[in-house]
């Protein structure tokens, strides 16, 4: 049966509608966990594994706040080989290519399926392979709080990595030698897990400020290393040199300011690449010469919200995951930078989430098709390069989600008849910026309205690809391979798409 | 053995044997889009300078069809300014 967004969806399956059909849904919510009287500390890893009784066919979640920097999950994956565990759900909320010994679990059937938000390197390479014997479910970062909340996504053992954590079980980011800044994605896992074990490497007493409620602790572990603070940079600080980029950057810029989303009290989210950037830092520009100030930023924040923020040029920062150590330094002091919860910052039915109060978004893609369905899953042959996290969340929330990307990246054109995944449903893209010029979606009439009388021209989504296919001749049809090896899960539970092996002519 | 080009992004980098017949060889990240033009450019250019007989390997890291034909027509030059 077809999906809301014409994929083929087995028929046993939930099938994606549309992005507004968790209205007409009630809120399906288990109780959270048992409160502890006690925290239990443990000596090592292996012991975790003994006391809560980790065995074949668990479920074990992580959070990747560490990102590539991360010594937790490696440290779970060795002790899982040792104790020749079979058939573990894995349900780390990223993966990153230091994972590494995640692939060979699930290439001998130790780990044998996955939930996640978003996954690059190794790990992301086997399973595209089809090594993977179970199903891989990709989520976005707001859909991932709904399953665990909900019980879809029932935890057994939720190991988090805390840099430091006090005698009680309370648990913070914004100090320690591994500080990274706010816990925000491992809030569902602490509140709903059956059992929660926090791994530090830096006890104290007492902490008066913390992210993590100790009273939903059941164990201590303290290590001599969760992880390597210089690992835990993800993004750039550098703006983009590129002229293509930069052109991009300021054309979004004046957009912006002709659709008179730049005024006071407004908000925004960007990604954290370098042409990104560059629209931060032309927005600045305008921001200090029209003497605005805005509302919120909110993200995965960078070095140079945090310089707005200083600046007195935002009020406040809404952060989920601090993406530099600039904002792990911001997170711990400055009072206006604020943590969020994955829920309360995308979970499609929580009251009063952050991605709902969102005015813009500026965002990437992979691919773009016809009908501004957005893959940032997949590349061109089919291999796993990414996944939703926060796109599809925020892409809906906003009153305006501008997708920015260079028409052309290597000859591969970025708008395509149809994308090879949707991540993204088009419903909720309404801008495309290239260097060659900007599609809006036919259904966004008020935008188009508002830039009649702007300098900035405005082509037919069609058109562009024409133009694309004239500079770089029509890409031949990819094949697929039968194989399902996983489903991309849309925020409300949803399938929107079917996720296949990459055909045998193109495995690298 | 001549060449022209590079191994960066949006560039490639043509290498010419003296062969006993026409060989090409296409080593491309956008093989699996691309082949046929990547093919076509080549032989093109290379029936457009009247050359036979040399082993061409295109290592190409997503050029447009108007580099592949320039870097192939230098690596041209180069060997016949040599022979």
């Amino acid at each position: 049966m077809l999906n809301g967004v014409k994929r083929k969806i087995p028929n046993n399956l939930p099938r994606f509608v549309s992005s507004d059909d968790f209205l007409n849904k009630k809120r399906k919510l288990v109780s959270k966990k048992k409160k502890q009287l006690k925290t239990v500390f443990f000596n090592s890893y292996e012991e975790v594994f003994d006391k809560f009784n980790i065995k074949d066919k668990t479920t074990l979640s992580f959070h990747h706040h560490l990102r590539n920097g991360d010594r937790v999950i490696q440290e779970v994956c060795k002790v899982i080989k040792n104790n020749k565990l079979n058939d573990l759900h894995f349900a780390p909320s990223s993966i990153f290519p230091s994972y590494t010994n995640m692939t060979e679990l699930i290439k001998k059937g130790n780990i044998t399926n996955i939930h996640t938000n978003y996954l690059n390197g190794e790990v992301a390479k086997v399973i595209s392979e089809g090594k993977l014997k179970g199903k891989l479910i990709m989520n976005t970062h707001g859909g991932r709080a709904r399953a665990i909340e909900s019980g879809d996504l029932a935890i057994d053992v939720a190991f988090i990595a805390c840099p430091t954590v006090d005698r009680s079980g309370n648990g913070s980011g914004a100090i320690g030698k591994n500080a990274c800044g706010t816990l925000g994605y491992c809030v569902p896992d602490l509140e709903y897990a059956k059992k929660v074990v926090l791994i530090t490497d830096n006890l104290v007493d007492k902490l008066d400020d913390y992210q993590l409620n100790g009273e939903y602790v059941d164990g201590v572990l303290v290590v001599d290393s969760i992880g390597e603070a210089k690992g835990i940079v993800s993004g750039t600080t550098e703006v983009t040199k590129d002229p293509i980029g930069l052109k991009i950057a300021r054309d979004c810029s004046v957009l912006l300011s002709d659709l008179g989303l730049l005024k006071n009290n407004f908000s925004m989210q960007t990604g954290a690449g370098k042409t990104s950037l560059a629209v931060v830092n032309y927005i600045k520009e305008i921001m200090i010469k029209q003497d605005i100030k805005g509302g919120f930023a909110s993200g995965g924040i960078t070095k140079s919200y945090v310089e707005m923020l200083e600046a007195n040029l935002f009020e406040k920062l809404y952060d989920v995951q601090c993406f530099d150590l600039e904002a792990v330094r911001s997170f711990k002091e400055n009072i206006n930078h604020i943590a969020m919860s994955a829920s309360k910052y995308g979970n499609p039915f929580e009251k009063d989430i952050i991605a709902e109060k969102l005015d813009f978004v500026i965002l990437g893609a992979t691919e773009i098709d016809l009908d501004f369905n957005v893959n940032v899953t997949t590349d061109s042959s089919g291999y796993l390069i990414g996944g939703s996290g926060g796109h599809a969340d925020i892409a809906k929330g906003a009153k305006v989600t501008i997708i920015i990307s260079p028409l052309i990246k290597s000859r591969i054109p970025i708008i395509k008849e149809k994308v090879t995944t949707i991540t993204t449903p088009g419903e909720d893209i309404d801008i495309l910026i290239t260097e060659r010029g900007i599609a809006i979606n036919p259904k966004r009439k008020d935008l188009i309205k508002k830039l009649k009388s702007s300098k900035i021209k405005v082509f037919d989504i069609k058109e562009l690809l024409d133009k694309t296919h004239d500079i770089t001749g029509v890409p031949a049809n990819i094949k697929t391979d039968d194989k399902i090896i996983g489903y991309v899960e849309y925020r409300d539970g949803t399938y929107i798409d079917v996720l296949r092996k990459v055909h045998d002519d193109y495995i690298k | 053995m001549w060449q022209a080009g590079s191994k960066e992004s949006n560039d490639c980098l043509i290498t010419l044997k003296k062969s006993d017949k026409t060989k090409i060889k296409i080593d491309s990240i956008v093989g699996h889009l691309f082949h046929n033009q990547i093919l076509n450019a080549v032989k093109d250019t290379l029936k457009s300078d009247n050359i036979n007989n040399v082993e061409v390997l295109v290592e190409d890291k997503g050029a447009l069809d108007y580099t592949i034909r320039a870097r192939l027509k230098v690596a041209i030059k180069r060997m016949m300014k040599d022979v």
